[in-house]
């Protein structure tokens, strides 16, 4: 599909796992600037493997990707060397995982701005105004604003998730990576991790991977769907929701597989 | 039915019980027996003097500065090698065949019992090592080429060096896959993983470890037998490639070597009462940290 500005473009996109699995399969798609993206599909399709291939952290598993991965500014994340890989996950592209990790013996200040050590930002005030910043951002600020010297570890599953996401973004990145992060929280938390994903748009190029096709409706103006590694279709959410092309898609969204 | 079931159930518990009544048991009725035996001969003078005539007097001075002089030496080279080695084969390599291969020859390394360790220190370390460095010097006599303080505390640094790597290996362990991966996720390098998110985390367990494995060193006589521990020095000079007399092995001159039993058994207990206090002390130290250490982290 056409897509206007786009913040990050795979081509013909293949990751293989080094037991031979591949993941994911020539996919090629355009992500467009500040939406939420969606990406479907049922378990062991390649979704959490295409997401972690765009910050590479697919490398720690010894993934070996082909095609290319492409920014906004031309920059070929597949081509960056350790160094310049280390910026972009700290600087460009966030990550938040499934389960939420906080680490333990850390306050949830020293949790959060734990990626500011990494590229030097160490004035008080700027810490702190990033601080406040991105735990605002991630609808958090409110409840932890006077025990941010608790442990992160002392928040309920939401908060932690959510705290995830203000460490993920505290350095403003352009592009926000969501692997299933509403798995292990209860629809309460999710609606507010979701409203919190919308807001986040504003501002951010988001994509969640979800198995949940209601969240993809509520969230996401575009979604993909993934199936044994390729990408069967990628529309604006409404259409594949309410005439999808494929018979598969079809299929899926009214699921007679999962 | 219910009734055997209750039976079996009263009789579990009542077996475990009474075998871990006899650990207990057991571990007073040692510590009692020397400490009884023990207490009163171990004097301020019985630590500060030299033993006297055939060991049936004096004190152990030599022989606790023997002892302590040698497990620092043998930490000094075990810590700082193991630590490194576990970090490496654990964080900085990828965990394929020879991960898998190094890990285990590590275990078996840590198996072996330790006079094999004692006949590698005297083959390896004296005979090979030190003739080499003598000949290399070109000394005529032998040097480099003697049981001496420094071929001691190699054996015994390479005896408790897999104990080292093992324990900071389940340590690091310790801490979930997941910490790394979301440190890398927002852009450190992997030195600053292991420094802000392993290290921090992995510090009590590595510690508790490194202290254990020093303290079961501590403990072993057999490795350096031949390699450097003497019968009677009743001064030790401190040097590295100088004789030097040990805790452990003092107690088996004093039990089997001595002409006057009668003389030398308060000696003894004194004597094994003080090894006690040091492996003790070393893994109280040991408990203490691990204790601190998970407190810090459940705050
Ligand atoms: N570390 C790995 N090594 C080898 N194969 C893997 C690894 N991780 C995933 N795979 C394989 O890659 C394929 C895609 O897995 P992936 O985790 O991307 O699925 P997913 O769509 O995220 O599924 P889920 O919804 O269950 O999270 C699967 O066949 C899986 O078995
Ligand atoms: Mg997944």
């Amino acid at each position: 599909m056409e897509v206007e500005k786009k913040a990050l473009v795979t081509k013909a996109l293949s990751i293989t796992y080094p037991n031979g699995v591949e993941g994911c399969k020539k996919v090629s798609i355009a992500v467009a600037r500040n939406e939420v993206t969606a990406i479907i599909g049922p378990s062991g399709c390649g979704k959490s493997t295409f997401l972690k291939s765009l910050n590479r952290l697919n490398d720690e598993f010894g993934c070996v990707y082909e095609g290319s991965i492409l920014l906004a500014d031309g920059t070929n994340v597949l081509a960056l060397n350790q160094y310049e890989l280390c910026l972009l996950r700290g600087e460009r592209v966030g990550y938040v995982m499934q389960k939420p990790v906080p680490f333990s013996g850390k306050t949830i200040r020293q949790d959060v701005t734990m990626p500011l050590r990494g590229i030097n930002v160490t004035d008080k005030d700027e810490v702190n105004e990033k601080l406040r910043h991105a735990l605002t951002r991630a609808a958090l600020w409110d409840e932890v604003k006077d025990r941010l010297d608790n442990l992160s570890t002392s928040l309920s599953g939401g908060q932690q998730q959510r705290l995830c996401v203000a460490r993920a973004i505290i350095n403003a990145p352009e592009i926000l990576l969501l692997d299933e992060p509403c798995s292990s929280l209860d629809p309460k938390a999710t609606q507010l991790l979701e409203s919190m994903i919308l807001d986040l748009a504003l501002d951010h190029t988001v994509i969640i991977v979800t198995h949940n096709m209601q969240q993809a409706q509520r969230v996401a103006a575009r979604t993909a769907f993934l199936y044994e590694g390729e990408l069967v279709e990628y529309d604006m959410t409404e259409n594949i929701f309410s005439k999808p092309s494929e018979k598969l898609t079809r299929d899926y969204i009214v699921g007679k597989f999962s | 039915m219910i009734d055997k079931r209750i039976i079996i159930e009263r009789l579990f518990s009542l077996v475990t019980s009474f075998f871990a009544m006899c650990v207990v048991v057991l571990t007073t009725f040692i510590i009692g027996l020397v400490l009884i035996n023990g207490l009163d001969k171990l004097t301020w003078d019985f630590l500060t003097l030299p033993p006297t005539g055939t060991m049936d007097g004096g004190g152990i001075l030599p022989i606790i500065e023997g002892t302590v002089m040698l497990v620092l030496l043998m930490s000094l080279i075990s810590v700082p090698f193991g630590t490194a080695i576990a970090l490496y084969l654990n964080e900085v390599s990828s965990k394929g065949a020879v991960y898998n291969y190094t890990m285990s020859s590590v275990r078996t390394l840590a198996a072996v019992p330790s006079i094999v360790y004692g006949l590698f220190g005297l083959a390896f370390f004296v005979n090979i090592m030190g003739g080499g460095l003598d000949f290399l010097f070109g000394y005529e006599e032998r040097v480099f080429r003697e049981r001496c303080l420094l071929w001691a505390a190699m054996t015994m640094g390479v005896l408790t060096l897999p104990i080292n790597i093992i324990a900071v290996t389940e340590a690091l362990k310790m801490v979930p896959q997941e910490q790394r991966h979301a440190g890398l996720c927002f852009g450190y390098t992997s030195w600053e993983v292991i420094k802000w998110i392993v290290f921090p985390q992995a510090k009590g367990g590595i510690l508790t470890g490194l202290v254990l494995s020093v303290s079961r060193g501590a403990g072993e006589v057999a490795p350096i037998l031949f390699v450097g521990v003497a019968y009677f020095i009743p001064n030790f000079s401190g040097e590295l490639l100088d004789q030097f007399m040990y805790l452990g092995y003092h107690l088996y001159v004093l039990a089997t070597q001595s002409p006057n039993v009668d003389e030398t058994l308060p000696i003894q207990y004194s004597t094994t009462l003080v090894l006690l206090m040091l492996t003790f002390g070393f893994n109280s130290v040991g408990q203490y940290m691990r204790w601190k250490n998970r407190k810090k982290l459940q705050r």
